[in-house]
């Protein structure tokens, strides 16, 4: 076997390995879609059913029950809001860490990282009584407030990285020129680092729209997200996963949409670093 | 979050050890802009969280009957113009931290809420809950009295029953009459023992038993407490010490693993009502020993029904729980409030379900004119099964020997719901057959100790 030949073979196996990885991620996704087709009987039926009359018997019952538009409209301002109050936050102190790093930056970061390691729920009690306080519980704005407290490390994280990439000589020359550290930013950093920046802001949204656990905890009826919305259909007395699947279905589509048109970033910033 | 919290000082400190200069017309245009979000958010903050008047908001869980009450409701604001109601569905464990959580902080988020028979005395006692009076046309004497007097404190009814239920045996009799037996009405646990075995046949995958596994207070132990207590044990003696290590509790428990052990489906340790609910559509059980509630999911000719079994007292041998609507203490719409529990649970609203989808899908365990009606009788085969299982349980008195606690499958005492999970967890370890028998009891004994001795009881 030549070179190329065995380099063409191991191309194949690659392809054939990513495949497999593929069908296995995407597995889970397609079954969750197509048990939203299926009657509850079928759901549970044993052998698991490939073949089946489809019904959209779920799909109605949860558009007669609920509002679902009420829902995905606030998971769209709470996620994209979040998103933005983080990245506003985000910015200028990872452009202070990158540029003018000093001795203990490196530490800091680290410490800082290893707090993403505390459980949400250690702060559910004081969260609660302060949002109860200043009459913030079931409003959208608490939720976006939360949205980017718990995104901060990873975000700034992630544009400390990207902003390392950026030749010091370039602001050097610009400083040079007597331009603000204002300007810098917007002018020099943000477009030089723009992949960057949104392929985390993406990141940032989908964390957000799969958050449940303060969305279920803090809203009632006004600023429910979609995750809330999911969870309402498990049932503790009776069968649930066909009306489950759908209901899932219908959550997860806009953000698969959404990450759809994106994922040339998206890849972009899952990947960053991982071939230097 | 925290992290989120510490990453927010961490950032600005970073942003000024950093030496950030903002210049200063930068600033001051985001101020302006900041003033104005600030100020739109506040108004849109004010406006969010100031209760509507007539508005009623409502907790629940997702189950049948109440799916059926939320497309009913239009009908009761129909009759109650000025009154809207929203709802807000959550699974139970989340429903049970939301309320508490809602109630013990005055939250003032529901102002009707879904509870069952284990908080409602607990709750009223410590006045939480507004107790409920209605008028003579409610007629609440026709209430049944088990789930009156679970639902009630110091002789106030805190909680009106919206559906009820007991524990009784619902078993193949095509598959009890191929095996030429009988199941008698109230067999004892030896019955239930032979059945099992004669309807057990592993290589067709037919198991003659399924019974929940699953930890949690609310689901292996709801079951293993009602076949403890006929087995003469009890959770506490008159001390309220534990008595998590008696003889009793280890015959109950052996026997339970024994049963599963030989015939109940493999994986019995991660099933609770709904997986069992899903393995009975499915002909695997012979026999499913659980909530009355369950008849009406699995009713179908071959079905038939029997007392919970017993073996050395009837006393505690089947459980009584009510899904009831209570109004918080803390609730703004107290009125409203108690206008809609009266619709939802009153005998002209389970008439409207009749008129709605028929009599075999109205909500059951709670009045005893129900029963009594002929079209219901005949639309539901379980009926009269039901109303025994649900009028033998006596909360106050189920147990062989004294006990200082009311409730058949649970201890109404606050420091119950831990002391049941984790004596739940030790017998799922104990039926997965990672523990003793002995060894999962002495555990329990233990933690149930350490929370009572926590809590003051002694």
């Amino acid at each position: 076997m030549t070179d190329k030949q065995r380099e063409h073979l191991k191309n194949r196996i690659a392809v054939v390995f990513a495949w497999i990885a593929a069908v296995l991620f995407f597995f889970p996704i397609f079954w969750m879609v197509l048990t939203g087709f299926k009657t509850e009987s079928q759901a549970i039926a044993i052998p698991p059913l490939l073949f089946f009359e489809p019904t959209l018997e779920n799909f109605t019952e949860i558009q007669a029950r609920t509002d679902y538009s009420h829902f995905a409209m606030n998971s769209i301002i709470t996620s994209f809001g979040g998103t933005l109050l983080a990245m506003l936050i985000a910015i200028p102190s990872a452009y202070a860490m990158a540029f003018n790093s000093g001795r203990w930056t490196k530490d800091i970061l680290m410490w800082m990282l290893s707090t993403k390691m505390l459980p949400a729920v250690g702060v559910l009690m004081p969260i609660y009584l302060l949002s109860q306080k200043f009459g913030l519980l079931d409003t959208k704005i608490t939720l976006v407030f939360i949205y980017a407290m718990m995104n901060l490390p990873i975000v700034m994280l992630i544009l400390f990285n990207y902003f390392r990439e950026i030749p010091k000589e370039i602001l050097e020359a610009s400083r040079m020129d007597g331009t603000s550290t204002f300007n810098e930013i917007v002018h020099i950093v943000l477009p030089l680092a723009w992949g960057g920046i949104a392929s985390t802001a993406l990141l940032s949204i989908i964390l957000c729209w799969n958050e449940a656990f303060w969305s279920i905890v803090l809203t009632t009826t006004e600023a429910s997200t979609l995750t809330a919305f999911v969870a309402s259909f498990q049932a503790p007395e009776g069968l649930f996963w066909a009306k489950v699947s759908a209901v899932s279905t219908l959550a997860v589509a806009p953000i698969v949409v959404f990450g759809w048109f994106a994922q040339k970033q998206l890849v972009q910033g899952l990947t960053f670093g991982a071939v230097k | 979050m925290l992290a989120g919290f510490y990453w927010l000082g961490c950032s600005l400190v970073a942003t000024v050890v950093g030496q950030v200069k903002v210049e200063r017309d930068f600033r001051e245009e985001n101020m302006k802009s900041l003033r104005n979000t600030a100020l739109g958010l506040a108004l849109g903050v004010t406006s969010a969280s100031m209760a509507m008047a007539g508005e009623l908001t409502i907790a629940t869980v997702n189950n049948g009957h109440m799916i059926e009450m939320q497309k009913l409701t239009p009908e009761f604001e129909a009759a109650n113009p000025g009154i809207t109601v929203n709802w807000v569905t959550l699974d139970e464990g989340t429903l049970r931290s939301r309320v508490t959580t809602d109630i013990t902080t005055k939250g003032g988020q529901f102002d009707i809420m879904t509870i069952g028979m284990y908080e409602a005395p607990i709750w009223g006692e410590r006045g939480w809950l507004e107790p409920l009076q209605f008028d003579a046309a409610y007629n609440v004497d026709d209430i049944l009295p088990a789930m009156r007097g679970g639902l009630s404190y110091d002789g106030k009814l805190f909680a009106a029953p919206f559906y009820g239920e007991s524990s009784m045996i619902m078993y193949r009799k095509d598959l009890l009459d191929a095996a030429g037996m009988t199941m008698p009405d109230n067999p004892t646990w030896g019955h239930v023992q032979d059945a099992a075995a004669a309807m057990t046949d592993k290589d067709a995958g037919q198991y003659g038993i399924c019974l929940r596994g699953k930890p949690g207070w609310g689901d292996n132990m709801a079951f293993l407490t009602t076949m403890a207590n006929s087995f003469g044990a009890q959770w506490f003696n008159e001390d309220w010490t534990p008595a998590l290590d008696s003889a009793a509790w280890n015959h109950a428990v052996t026997f339970y693993k024994d049963l599963l052990d030989n015939y109940g489906p493999p994986g019995s340790s991660a099933n609770s009502f709904n997986e069992i609910l899903a393995l009975m559509n499915e002909g695997k059980c012979g026999m499913w020993i659980d909530a009355t509630i369950a008849a009406s999911f699995i009713e179908n000719p071959n079905m038939a029904y029997a007392q919970a079994p017993v073996a050395v007292t009837n006393r505690g041998a089947n459980w009584l729980w009510a899904w009831s609507l209570a109004v918080p203490a803390g609730t703004k719409q107290k009125e409203d409030a108690m206008k809609f529990i009266e619709w939802a649970t009153s005998q002209s609203y389970i008439e409207l379900v009749a008129k709605t989808n028929g009599w075999g899908k109205v909500p059951t365990g709670t009045r005893q004119s129900t029963y009594d009606n002929a079209n219901f009788q005949a639309a539901a085969p379980f009926a009269e099964a039901e109303l025994k299982a649900i009028l033998s349980a006596d909360p106050s008195n189920s147990t062989q020997n004294p006990s200082p606690y009311v409730g058949v499958q649970f201890a109404a005492i606050p420091e119950f719901q831990a002391i049941g999970t984790a004596v739940g967890q030790q017998m799922t370890a104990v039926l997965a057959g990672d523990i003793s028998v002995e060894e999962g009891l002495a555990n329990a004994q233990k933690a149930a100790d350490r929370e009572m001795k926590k809590a003051g009881y002694y």
